[in-house]
């Protein structure tokens, strides 16, 4: 795989924001260097000519199935609740988000 | 008398349970006795339900007693650890989830117990499903019963190897990429991955929700669909999940292939594979035509972009479907001055490289002013993709081709580079894209006693030829298992 470096280690840092994650400097290089690899490699797609396809999202089956109307009941809060990494009696705990 | 119980086939087993020549209780030991004594080297389980199976066990043979019990009713399986089951930790491999216990099953948990299964343990995993050789676990590799110097595939690698190595009589895994079909491939088994929509998802952790897909892994054909039977139909909690009947795909294995029209892809017979591989699998294809099928090639053309547009839509919905690992309601959380800071940190040391590596390439291939050249590229090549297959299966009733272009290779051969590890799906990947069935089942072996897998395609909601054609395949018997390392 032939060597670029179209991805920079600014987008790198500013993608791993957008998906909140925290990297370390070396993750960061790992990655650039990833990214670029499996980007390189993508870009073989553009040999083809899409401009008449419609994209597929779904190949299931289509339309909306419906179900009756019907009151279930949903798990209990305190089962809901009991994963929770903290949490203050009915609620999940988190760090303060207004000064 | 029953020294080997756990080396029974669920059909086997199934009949002397009804006769009464065997208890559930009797089988479930041995499996847990087979766990206890490979598993410090096997390493299949992420956790072993001993208690919960002795009672199910229990359970299952009062049933068994009154004369009205389902197929599974006492059959010790496995569960991959990315199924939601209630009371049972569900890590999906990751440290993310590791102290997570579900207040819920998946539907086809939930589907299985109904039936009497015993559940011996949830098996080991690539983290999140993503990889190809169960080296992404946070608890440690499995090996390959075969050799335990390889891999044993992945993502389901944990519940591939536990059927091959007679830890229980089959097992579930996932597949969004191959992820059944290549471990069953590696670890001579059967894998069955059905049409996209024909099992719930419900309670299966996402990857990528338009390519998962539920489905088994056992000792024979006849067991895959026997298990398939249970999983499969409709499912009020995924709106997804197809509403077709299901069949008995149990009763279609007749062993009639006559006039069975086989097509044989050019492009899934490529340089650089394995000699044996393509040795076993054309040797499989000439006893499909001993059984009175024909043979047509087809074409796929787009196949060589299959791995392109996979890793763009995939890691586009994982990177949407992992943002919910936020350590506020459930899972690990690390503690943090603001909550900013608490998903930042509690995501970088939750996940492990590959996981953030595909949610860094997903999020990328989302975000502004990449959406269309890269995620909107690779849904339209997934458009030609099906296209090619819709083409072929104008020609023939089934594809047949390898399921990977090697046999199992080593820990650590491929670990530290993405594209030479995700190459082992080649062959599989298609599949998911098009929403396929397929399946994976032996055919043969190579020179350093490795299974070799063959891989039978069909068009959506053809799971009854696919098994029917595997069984008949199977009859013949010239793909005779052979002994393991372990």
């Amino acid at each position: 795989m032939a060597e670029s470096t179209r991805i920079t280690l600014e987008q790198v840092r500013h993608v791993a924001r957008l998906a909140r994650l925290e990297l370390s400097s070396i993750e960061e290089e790992r990655l650039r260097a990833d990214m670029d690899e499996m980007l390189a490699y993508v870009a073989k797609l553009n040999e083809l000519d899409t401009a008449d396809v419609p994209p597929t999202a779904q190949v299931g089956e289509a339309g909306t199935p419906m179900r009756d109307d019907e009151v279930t009941s949903a798990p209990a809060a305190e089962q809901m609740l009991a994963n929770a990494p903290s949490r203050e009696r009915d609620y999940f705990k988190v760090p303060k988000i207004i000064e | 008398m029953h020294s080997e119980l756990n080396k029974l086939t669920i059909a086997d087993a199934a009949a002397m349970l009804r006769k009464g020549e065997v208890t559930s209780l009797e089988l479930t030991r041995a499996c847990l006795d087979r766990i206890k004594a490979i598993e410090p080297r096997l390493n299949a389980f992420i956790t072993v339900c001993e208690n919960e199976a002795i009672e199910q066990a229990h359970a299952a043979d009062q049933r068994l007693k009154s004369g009205d019990a389902p197929a599974l009713c006492g059959i010790p399986l496995g569960i991959k650890d990315i199924y939601a089951t209630k009371g049972v930790l569900t890590t999906c491999a990751s440290r993310i989830l590791g102290n997570f216990v579900p207040p819920f099953d998946a539907t086809v948990i939930a589907k299985l117990r109904a039936e009497g299964a015993v559940f011996v343990g949830k098996t080991n995993m690539d983290e999140f499903a993503m990889g190809s050789s169960t080296e992404n676990s946070a608890f440690g590799p499995t090996l390959n019963p075969h050799d335990l110097e390889r891999v044993a595939g992945g993502s389901s690698g944990g519940s591939a190897a536990a059927v091959a190595a007679h830890e229980c009589l089959g097992s579930l895994g996932t597949d969004t990429g191959g992820s059944i079909r290549e471990p069953a491939s590696f670890c001579g088994v059967v894998g069955i991955k059905p049409t996209y929509s024909r099992v719930s998802r419900y309670g299966v952790i996402a990857y990528a929700s338009s390519l998962d897909q539920v489905g088994p892994f056992a000792k024979s054909v006849r067991d895959a669909a026997i298990i398939l039977r249970t999983l499969a139909g409709k499912d009020p909690n995924d709106s997804t999940c197809s509403a077709r009947a299901v069949p008995d795909y149990e009763q279609a294995l007749t062993g009639d292939v006559k006039g069975l029209r086989i097509g044989v892809p050019k492009e899934y017979f490529v340089e650089g594979m394995q000699p044996e591989v393509e040795k076993s699998v054309r040797a499989a294809i000439k006893n499909f035509e001993s059984l009175g099928a024909t043979t047509v090639e087809v074409s796929l053309p787009h196949s060589s972009y299959a791995i392109a547009a996979y890793y763009l839509v995939a890691t586009a919905e994982a990177s949407a479907n992992l943002a919910r690992y936020d350590g506020i309601r459930y899972g690990l959380r690390v503690k943090a001055e603001d909550h900013i800071d608490l998903y930042n940190q509690t995501r970088a040391e939750g996940f492990g490289a590959e996981v953030k590596r595909r949610i860094m390439l997903g999020t990328f291939a989302l975000s502004a002013g990449y959406y269309d050249a890269y995620y909107l590229k690779g849904q339209k090549v997934r458009t030609l993709i099906r296209r090619d297959f819709d083409r072929a299966f104008e020609k023939c009733d089934l594809i047949v081709t390898p399921v990977a272009p090697t046999t199992a290779f080593k820990l650590g051969e491929k670990m530290n580079d993405p594209l030479t590890m995700y190459l082992p799906d080649i062959f599989t990947i298609s599949v998911n894209l098009a929403g396929l069935p397929g399946m994976s089942m032996p055919c043969g072996y190579d020179e350093n006693n490795l299974p070799i897998g063959v891989q039978l395609i069909g068009p959506p909601f053809s799971e009854e030829a696919i098994l029917r054609a595997g069984d008949a395949l199977e009859r013949m018997g010239t793909f005779a298992p052979r002994g393991i390392a372990v």
